[in-house]
């Protein structure tokens, strides 16, 4: 397992690759994570290599791109239709993680990614996510800064809004966040929330975690199973979207959809319970969750 | 996008997977001539996007004109689960001795693809204990000669399920579904048919699939919404809940719900909330009369509230909305948007639970 934490900490030092800088979401973003302090050494797009973004250099390629910076991190804010290739140059010329922002990706080409990416040995986060951020460290992502703040819990999510909303609630109450990171909306997570906690399950520093899932899938069912199966020791509070949900609708996630009983919240909400995880309502029920389940 | 039998059968028939002769009608005259080529008795059947159609008694086997002519009275505009039934399938009544089960789909927890079959056609799958699961890699050549096995199939028909399969996995492979599934496949004289046909293709790959863009039937609103770069779910109550973000849309309609509030709609305008993305959600929204009262919840993070507030304020004066808008926006500013909104019928809250009570409130008086 990649250590995701080391690459996070050495992010500002190596450097940060922006795949699709000149684009409007990728410009705008680009400065907002600088001003967050993100340390970006260098952009791609295709066709305007040798120009540069605000004094960062532009290349044609991520390829072209490693030859000036040993940035090992890239996030990629480029069309659905081109991620494919944006992520195979990445992935295939040194970037160890791969933060996929871009909604709409195709899932045959998810499933190409997760592969070579699995081959390289190197880390993608998303497709369909708002990113990762290690609140005063780094933030790689369309996060806002507001709802996060330095602490000891860990927060994964497959939404971005609610991401924010529950790390803000949980500011709000004293809980900051050692990680927050959201997996995607997808059907398809290339780091999906087993992965997470695998990356978590000996970090000393964090003291509890909150997942924010939603319907579709059994992504949640598989973790309350994993965290049976291997006596997950932290504490564990969730909150899953979606309990009013029609069935065989999407709910604006490619991924939120329930088939049958396949996905429904309850048969999440079920698991979770044999796991002991309790399950907020709302979401601003997460932090007083969570305080009873930490005091405990 | 999930397709309708009809047109799943289309592809399976491009692809070389037999199903009955049949032909698609709306009308009464063109069912009655479809049976009469095709010979009595026929099977008649609802081409619906939902599921559990024979449950609902909306697939039914016709012997004579008489019967035929009954049924397609009864079904013709009937609605199941919310979904008007416009079209009908009459197809020949196949014969058979077995019936199979057999699907490949997007194993979404195992990230890659897998097959089930199942000597038990015809039911449900989830309740069906005697299954084989396969995990699949369409990249790759497959062999389908354990399933075969564990189905007991000998000889020819072993050949022509091996075949069926592998035609079935080309289907998923190339057009990009999620889901193609056949119950029941039946038996008869050694050859498969596909009695029924369920395929849900990859929404996101149809940029690519020129060919299958006819299938999408999207409302008008639908397609004003993802024209917009929107993602719009109609239901069928009269609160329309606007907001930003797959996951934060779903809670608010959560909690609406709990508070015994019925939603219109979801409308989800995107992470990034701007006054463009407000006045347009709010110009859909005045296009579905059932809607008395408006919710909206707005994570702004970098948005300014006051902004927003001004959107409203324009959607009132420039009459696209009349109803009252009950408002949570999160985001720099919100005194200012608390007074740019004093005078118009909308109003602001802190809380998303206030402002669901207020709207629960409203629309019940």
């Amino acid at each position: 397992m990649m250590d995701l934490f080391k690459i996070l900490q050495d992010g500002n030092e190596n450097g940060v690759i922006v795949q699709g800088i000149t684009g409007k979401f990728g410009s705008r973003h680009t400065t907002l994570m600088q001003e967050y302090g993100t340390n970006i050494t260098a952009g791609v797009t295709p066709g305007k290599g040798g120009q540069d973004f605000d004094g960062v250099p532009i290349f044609n390629s991520v390829k072209e791109a490693r030859k000036d910076t040993k940035a090992e991190i890239s996030i990629a804010f480029v069309p659905a239709a081109h991620f494919l290739n944006a992520a195979i140059d990445a992935l295939e010329n040194g970037i160890k993680l791969l933060v996929a922002i871009p909604e709409h990706v195709p899932i045959k080409d998810s499933l190409k990614i997760l592969n070579l990416a699995k081959k390289k040995g190197a880390m993608v986060i998303g497709p369909n996510t708002p990113g990762v951020i290690i609140p005063d460290l780094i933030k790689l992502g369309i996060m806002p800064a507001m709802p996060f703040a330095y602490g000891k819990t860990a927060v994964f999510s497959r939404s971005g809004t609610l991401m924010y909303e529950i790390s803000y609630r949980l500011k709000l109450a004293g809980f900051g966040q050692r990680i927050a990171l959201g997996i995607g909306g997808d059907p398809i997570n290339c780091t999906n929330l087993i992965e997470c906690f695998d990356i978590i399950r000996d970090d000393k520093e964090i003291d509890s975690v909150v997942i924010v899932g939603e319907i579709g899938g059994d992504a949640e069912e598989q973790l309350a199973q994993y965290i049976i199966d291997t006596s997950f020791d932290k504490p564990v509070v969730a909150y899953i979207a979606g309990r009013s949900a029609p069935k065989e609708k999407r709910m604006g996630h490619a991924g939120a959809i329930i088939y049958g009983s396949f996905g429904s919240a309850e048969s999440k909400i079920n698991m979770f319970a044999k796991a002991d995880i309790p399950v907020a309502k709302r979401p601003a029920e997460v932090p007083t969750l969570l305080s009873k389940k930490l005091s405990r | 996008m999930r397709l309708l039998e009809h047109q799943a059968k289309t592809l399976f028939n491009e692809y070389g997977i037999s199903t009955p002769k049949g032909y698609v009608v709306n009308n009464k005259s063109d069912a009655i001539a479809s049976a009469e080529k095709l010979g009595y008795p026929v099977v008649l059947k609802a081409q619906l996007r939902v599921g559990g159609r024979g449950k609902a008694g909306v697939v039914v086997i016709c012997k004579d004109r008489d019967t035929l002519e009954k049924e397609y009275a009864r079904l013709y505009g009937m609605t199941v689960q919310g979904e008007k039934i416009e079209r009908l399938l009459v197809e020949a009544f196949t014969k058979h001795n077995k019936e199979y089960y057999i699907s490949i789909f997007l194993n979404r927890s195992k990230r890659s693809y897998s097959l089930i079959a199942s000597s038990e056609g015809g039911v449900e799958i989830e309740s069906v204990k005697d299954k084989i699961v396969m995990d699949l890699d369409l990249e790759d050549t497959i062999d389908i000669s354990k399933v075969a096995n564990a189905l007991n199939l000998i000889g020819k028909s072993y050949d022509n399920f091996i075949d069926l399969v592998s035609r079935l996995a080309r289907l998923v492979y190339e057009k990009e579904a999620e889901l193609a599934e056949i119950n029941p496949l039946v038996m008869s004289d050694s050859s498969f048919i596909a009695l029924d046909a369920k395929v849900i293709i990859d929404d996101n790959a149809l940029f690519r699939h020129e060919e299958l863009k006819e299938y999408e039937e999207l409302s008008s609103l639908e397609v004003e919404a993802k024209r917009s770069g929107f993602s719009l779910v109609e239901l069928e109550g009269d609160i329309a809940v606007i907001g930003n973000g797959a996951g934060l849309v779903m809670s608010t309609l959560d909690m609406l719900s709990d508070a015994n509030g019925k939603p219109a709609c979801f409308l989800d305008v995107g992470g990034t909330a701007t006054t463009e993305t407000v006045y347009k959600a709010l110009t859909l929204i005045s296009k579905m009369p059932r809607v008395k009262a408006i919710l909206v919840n707005l994570f702004g993070g970098i948005v300014r509230t006051s902004v927003v507030a001004e959107a409203i304020v324009k959607a009132y004066n420039d009459k696209v909305i009349n109803v009252p808008l009950f408002a949570r926006i999160l985001g720099a500013e919100s005194d200012k948007a608390r007074e740019i909104l004093s005078n118009s019928n909308a109003k602001m809250y802190d809380s998303v639970e206030d402002a669901i009570s207020e709207v629960v409130k409203s629309v019940r008086r």
